[in-house]
């Protein structure tokens, strides 16, 4: 039966995955160890969560990118001459992933993360590119810009470029360890962390002061990864984090949104060693504890919370917000739950969201939409309750950003 | 309530308003059918799939058969109420001196429902302790459903039983034997203590 | 005229229970898989959404989930004089669809048959001799519980069903079920917690000298991670359980076991909203190229596959191998052929009992939160000096307080009016019922076939069940009847009212949703339809697993044994005829 032959293959998928663990040394180096690099470089910088659509050929693009500025649709990147990067020089790609100057002197925006990738190792980007040319061509021809005016004028990203971008290698901190600085290596370029969880400025660039500090993008809030009290990782262990990385969940949490795919296409395919550093790294990061006090119990909308949340809430989250591991995410002492910006929490009572699927956590529970339920002042005072109970304390949720949320969500942007 | 029909005509609403207040009277357990809305439930189910018996087989031949065999009756619900609350009116209009139901007094009413209930009431072609039975049914079920079906309004039912309605967690009162449950019931639609108070 | 599709190495038509867990395996051996299933894509959040999932006239009344007859029902009568008509609606049983099928809104109780139940045959005739079969048609299995011990353990291990074991490794457990074969270890989880009604019930059993012991539940009394690495949550009591799909991943079923994990794999396909015409047979008959198919567009489909497994309900098990001409239907008048045969059901009775001073909260509630009685169960007592063969559970396991379908009042309350009102108010809190699941045990007059005069909407003939209770059957209902009014006295309520089983079977009313026999498995190519290891004997290409096997039925839920099943015949597939294929027992 032809089933024999499959088999044979999958093994050869397990033991090719088995060697991306494995560092090539710069001596005896071979041109097959140089491509196994790169193809992990681009687990590391998630390239599949941009250029290749859910179920589409492999980095053939595709995939739209909603910006404050208008959507971009993510290039194919596969060696076809006339519609990928076939036509390109490894010279080309690496002024792409480095100053954000395409084929041509195209200036990319900077939905493409190079002001992360700018801090990769020029080996590492010269591997990505043999890995790349390794693919199967993908006819597939991509109108990636498709930026309202002025945004659409690409001469725009000079301007843009000249006031927020960098270019320049990594630099090791001598004084900490490799592994962090290996993680620091990571965060900083290929995993490009900041492009979403690092505040923007009006222009789209990150705030340089708030490194990793939390930011809303899509209507989704990619929350502080510093090492905060209440809303940064402050409470999570290294093994926690490591945990979170690889399954998609731990004791306090289960990815979903934009993470979800994020743990799905990279961080679940990372090696052990790579998730430890990160670990290392972001656990380092100070960040500022939230000082905010809890609401009064006996608030109206405290009581209507504990109502709402008896009756919609607590068949999963548990009478107490203590979840189940693995499957619903735990609400008391929760850095998600604690966050200033509520958008996110807003966005899933509202919307509903399923959780990241890995290899080792396959389960994918899905928290279902309540829009259709509750009413705006409803959801702000569920929200403001759990935020406020079981050693939470932000700040309480208005029932007018639900309403804002509600509209947005209802015309798809 | 009257407004609004989806399938029922004035006169046929009025009627099966009247019956379904006297299967469940108001009374100081409840209030009646009627105002729970009732009426109003079975009308929106007639215009909906069960009304036309979409879901059911529905191919011939039809033959009379044995009890056990079920309804092997061509008419789907709808068309039962129509022709039965029709048939109800020409014979009460001929037996009590051209009143219809909704014209009987209460008294009236219940006689001619016991009848109807016993297989008392000749109406002709029609199955007088079919149709009875039929409606009672959808009453209990327009009584006893979640709010947002049109009956059991404000969980009059709900309330009056003991019925928490559409809870999902009972945890903390599994162990709890022999004690009363302390909250009232919610609805699908929601529930008043989940809004802001005064 | 049907468009043919590029061949596959498996075809599972229905992906049910069996269906999910055959394809798991048989994916976990590299092969290409595809599960084609007539009924909606349904997953927890999105269909069984929280919000609205506790709807009673929509799921429990309305029946939503369910098979709809408008797509397929069947013609029934009581006996071969009568002429069978269309289950217009559904009622003494309700057939699932959809991806999960009917373990989507099943209740949870998850039980393993007796050693005894799968030689009944042979252990009946050397107990009581031959002669106490006579008006019966009972069969041995082919297959033994020592043989199925295993595959029990990985059912209930993937599911995490709640238990206490009664017997393991010959060792008596305190407090779990004494009378079952044994086990090799524990359950998974432990019982639930208790509900009030049944914990009398238990205390009330045991003052009478019997075995109360908690039900095996599928609904969940501790979360859990099961061995697939897919994760379940707490059961949460809501009362919702039958006839609803289970909004927070607290009750077994295909997606919250199975799906998460068999969805992720690439050489796995389920293709839904497809229902299976029949199943295709090369020019011998004795080979199957695959089935044929319209989607949901109406389009036709060929499916080639080098391996055919039928894993839908029981009934249409049979009915799928009577409408493709696997093996021969089944005659009453002369015995033979065996596609039909043994049809089976469950014989079931049940006592309410109304107290003035208690307040049993029947909302709070699980769909296998309870307790059982098998004292009176198969053959647990001695039937020397008794007429009949068999047994049931004595269940208490109070499953919802739905106001629509539960308002218990004593006799003689008028239907409506005011004193049909408060004595709705004033029993409702106060009463709880228990119920006995008898066996069923096939007859000669008792089958399946496909009926003359009615079609189904593709024009193929619909089914025709022939069925009524054995009189074995209904004394033995009776007898046990008699024990649960021991019970019900020493339980003391104000009043208490029996409902006894009598003749005939009545199509209308809500009995059970379990269907057995049809495609028989034995160990002979004459009685039965399937082999031990479920392969048809006919056309060994072609696998028929569920209930639609069991030779007859016993006073349990069948769901445990059909899930054994599934791990059952996916071991054969996998470890004999992946290697050798053909027939595994040679006729």
């Amino acid at each position: 039966m032809s089933h024999l032959s499959r088999l044979a293959a999958a093994a050869a998928l397990t033991l090719s995955a088995v060697t991306l663990s494995a560092h090539p040394s710069a001596a005896d180096e071979l041109p097959f160890d140089r491509i196994v690099n790169g193809r992990y470089q681009a687990v590391l910088g998630d390239c599949a969560g941009c250029h290749t659509l859910p179920g589409g050929a492999s980095f053939a693009g595709g995939v739209a990118l909603p910006t404050p500025f208008g959507t971009l649709v993510a290039p194919n990147i596969t060696p076809d001459a006339e519609t990928g990067i076939g036509h390109w020089s490894e010279t080309d790609f690496r002024n792409a992933m480095k100053k954000g100057i395409g084929h041509d002197g195209v200036r990319l925006y900077p939905a493409m993360p190079y002001p992360a990738y700018t801090r990769m190792s020029d080996r590492d980007v010269a591997d990505l590119w043999a890995y790349l040319r390794t693919l199967q061509p993908v006819r597939n021809d991509i109108t990636s810009n498709q930026l309202p005016f002025p945004f659409n004028i690409r001469a725009v990203m000079i301007g843009w470029n000249w006031l927020n971008f960098t270019p320049g290698a990594f630099k090791a901190d001598p004084n900490r360890s490799a592994e962090w600085n290996r993680g620091a290596y990571i965060v900083q370029g290929a995993g490009h962390c900041a492009t979403c969880h690092s505040p923007k400025t009006a222009l789209g660039a990150d705030k340089t002061n708030a490194f990793l500090g939390g930011a809303v993008l899509q209507n989704w809030l990619a929350p502080t990864i510093t090492n905060a009290r209440r809303e940064g990782l402050g409470a999570w262990s290294i093994d926690d984090v490591t945990a979170y990385l690889k399954t998609g969940a731990n004791r306090f949490d289960i990815a979903s949104g934009p993470m979800a795919e994020v743990v799905t296409n990279s961080t679940s395919q990372m090696t052990d060693a790579d998730r430890r550093a990160i670990a290392v790294y972001l656990k380092d990061l100070p960040g500022e504890a939230n000082k905010a006090t809890p609401v009064a119990v006996n608030d109206p909308g405290m009581k209507a919370g504990a109502a709402v949340y008896a009756d919609n809430c607590s068949a999963c989250h548990g009478l107490k917000g203590e979840g189940q591991p693995k499957l619903f995410p735990q609400l008391a002492d929760s850095a998600l739950i604690q966050q200033a910006d509520a958008t996110s929490l807003i966005r899933v009572v509202l919307a509903g969201s399923q959780a990241a699927g890995t290899q080792a956590a396959p389960t994918t529970p899905a928290m279902p939409s309540l829009a259709w339920r509750l009413n705006d002042a409803q959801v702000a005072d569920v929200l403001t309750y759990v935020r406020n109970m079981w050693g939470n304390a932000a700040p309480a949720v208005a029932s007018d950003m639900v309403g804002k949320l509600r509209k947005s969500l209802k015309s798809g942007s | 309530m009257l407004s609004g029909w989806y399938f029922f005509k004035p006169d046929e609403a009025r009627a099966l308003e009247a019956i379904v207040d006297r299967l469940i009277p108001p009374d100081d357990l409840s209030i009646g059918g009627k105002d729970a809305g009732c009426a109003a439930f079975i009308d929106r189910q007639m215009a909906g799939s069960y009304g036309d018996s979409s879901r059911l087989y529905t191919k011939g031949p039809f033959m009379h058969g044995l009890p056990t065999q079920g309804y092997q009756g061509d008419a789907t619900p709808a068309m039962r109420y129509r022709a039965g609350l029709a048939a109800i009116d020409a014979y009460l209009k001929k037996a009590m001196s051209n009143r219809g139901f909704a014209q009987l007094t209460a008294a009236e009413q219940d006689l001619f429902l016991k009848d109807l209930e016993a297989a008392k009431v000749d109406l002709g072609k029609i199955d007088g302790k079919a149709l009875f039975n039929l409606v009672l049914q959808n009453t209990m079920e327009g009584f006893f459903a979640d709010p947002i079906y049109g009956g059991n309004r404000d969980m009059a039912s709900w309330k009056m039983i003991g019925f928490p309605g559409a809870r999902y967690d009972y945890r903390d009162h599994v162990a709890k034997h022999n004690q009363p449950y302390p909250h009232g019931p919610i609805s699908i639609g929601g529930s008043p203590d989940w809004s802001r108070k005064g | 005229m049907a468009r043919k599709l590029p061949r596959k190495d498996v075809v599972i038509v229905g992906l049910g229970w069996t269906g999910a867990i055959l394809a798991h395996e048989l994916t976990e051996s590299g092969l290409d898989v595809v599960a084609i299933e007539r009924g909606p894509w349904r997953d927890t959040a999105t269909d069984f959404n929280i919000g609205y999932v506790s709807d009673e006239l929509r799921y429990a009344v309305r029946r939503d989930l369910f098979l709809q007859p408008a797509q397929e029902t069947l013609t029934m009568r009581n006996t071969t004089s009568q002429t069978a008509l269309p289950m217009r609606d559904f009622g003494s049983f309700l057939p699932g669809t959809g991806v999960g099928g009917a373990g989507v809104h099943w209740n949870g109780h998850t039980w393993r048959f007796y050693p005894s139940d799968f030689n009944l045959k042979s252990h009946l005739t050397e107990r009581y001799g031959a002669a106490r079969l006579a008006d019966l048609q009972i069969q041995d299995w082919g297959v033994s519980y020592d043989e199925m011990e295993s595959a029990y353990d990985r059912f209930e291990y993937l599911c995490g069903i709640s238990g206490k074991a009664g017997n393991i490794g010959n060792k008596i457990q305190p407090g779990g079920n004494p009378f079952e074969g044994p086990r090799k270890r524990d359950y998974p989880l432990p019982p639930m917690e208790m509900t009030y009604a049944p914990t009398l019930f238990a205390e009330a059993a045991r003052s009478l000298g019997l075995h109360p012991f908690p039900t095996p539940s599928a609904n969940l009394s501790k979360a859990y991670v099961n061995p697939l690495g897919i994760a379940m949550g707490q059961c949460t009591m809501c009362g919702f359980c039958e006839r609803f799909g289970c909004a927070n991943y607290s009750k077994s079923s295909a997606q919250t076991t199975v799906l998460p994990v068999l969805m992720r794999k690439s050489n796995f396909e389920a293709r839904c909203n497809s229902e299976v015409l029949h199943v295709n047979l090369d020019a011998t008959g004795k080979m199957a190229r695959g089935v044929t198919y319209v989607d949901g567009n109406g389009e036709e489909w060929e499916q080639p596959a080098d391996m055919v497994l039928l894993c839908a309900y029981g009934l249409h098990n049979a009915r799928l191998m009577m409408l493709s001409k696997i093996g021969k239907i089944y005659d009453p008048q002369t015995g033979e052929g065996t596609v039909g045969r043994n049809y089976a059901y469950q014989t079931n009775a049940g006592v309410q009992l109304f107290f003035d001073d208690k307040n049993f909260n029947p909302f709070v509630a699980a769909g296998a939160l309870g307790q059982t009685v098998d004292d009176f169960n198969g053959d647990t007592f001695d039937h020397a000096a008794l007429d009949f063969v068999g047994g049931a559970g004595i269940n208490c396991i109070p499953t919802n307080g739905r106001p629509i379908g539960f308002r218990p009042t004593p006799p003689g309350t008028p239907r409506w009016g005011s004193a049909w009102k408060k004595a709705t108010r004033d029993n409702y809190l106060k009463a709880f019922g228990f119920s006995s699941q008898g066996s069923s045990y096939a007859a000669r007059g008792n089958y399946l076939d496909l009926d003359p005069t009615y079609k189904d909407r593709f024009g193929r003939p619909l089914m025709r069940m022939t069925f009524d209770f054995p009189d074995n059957d209904i004394r033995m209902s009776h007898w046990v009847s008699d024990r649960m009014e021991e019970i019900a006295k020493a339980l003391k309520p104000r009043q208490y009212v029996q409902a006894r089983r009598n003749k005939s079977w009545n199509s209308v009313p809500y009995q059970s949703t379990h269907n057995t026999g049809g495609a028989i498995m034995g160990a002979d190519p004459k009685t039965s339809a399937v082999n031990k290891f479920l392969q048809s004997w006919d056309v060994p290409n072609v696998f028929v697993i569920g209930a639609s096997a069991f030779p007859q039925n016993a006073g349990k839920n069948p769901t445990g044994t059909v899930g054994a099943l599934a791990f059952w015949a996916a071991d054969a597939i996998r470890n004999q005829y992946l290697r050798n294929p053909g027939p595994l027992v040679q006729a």
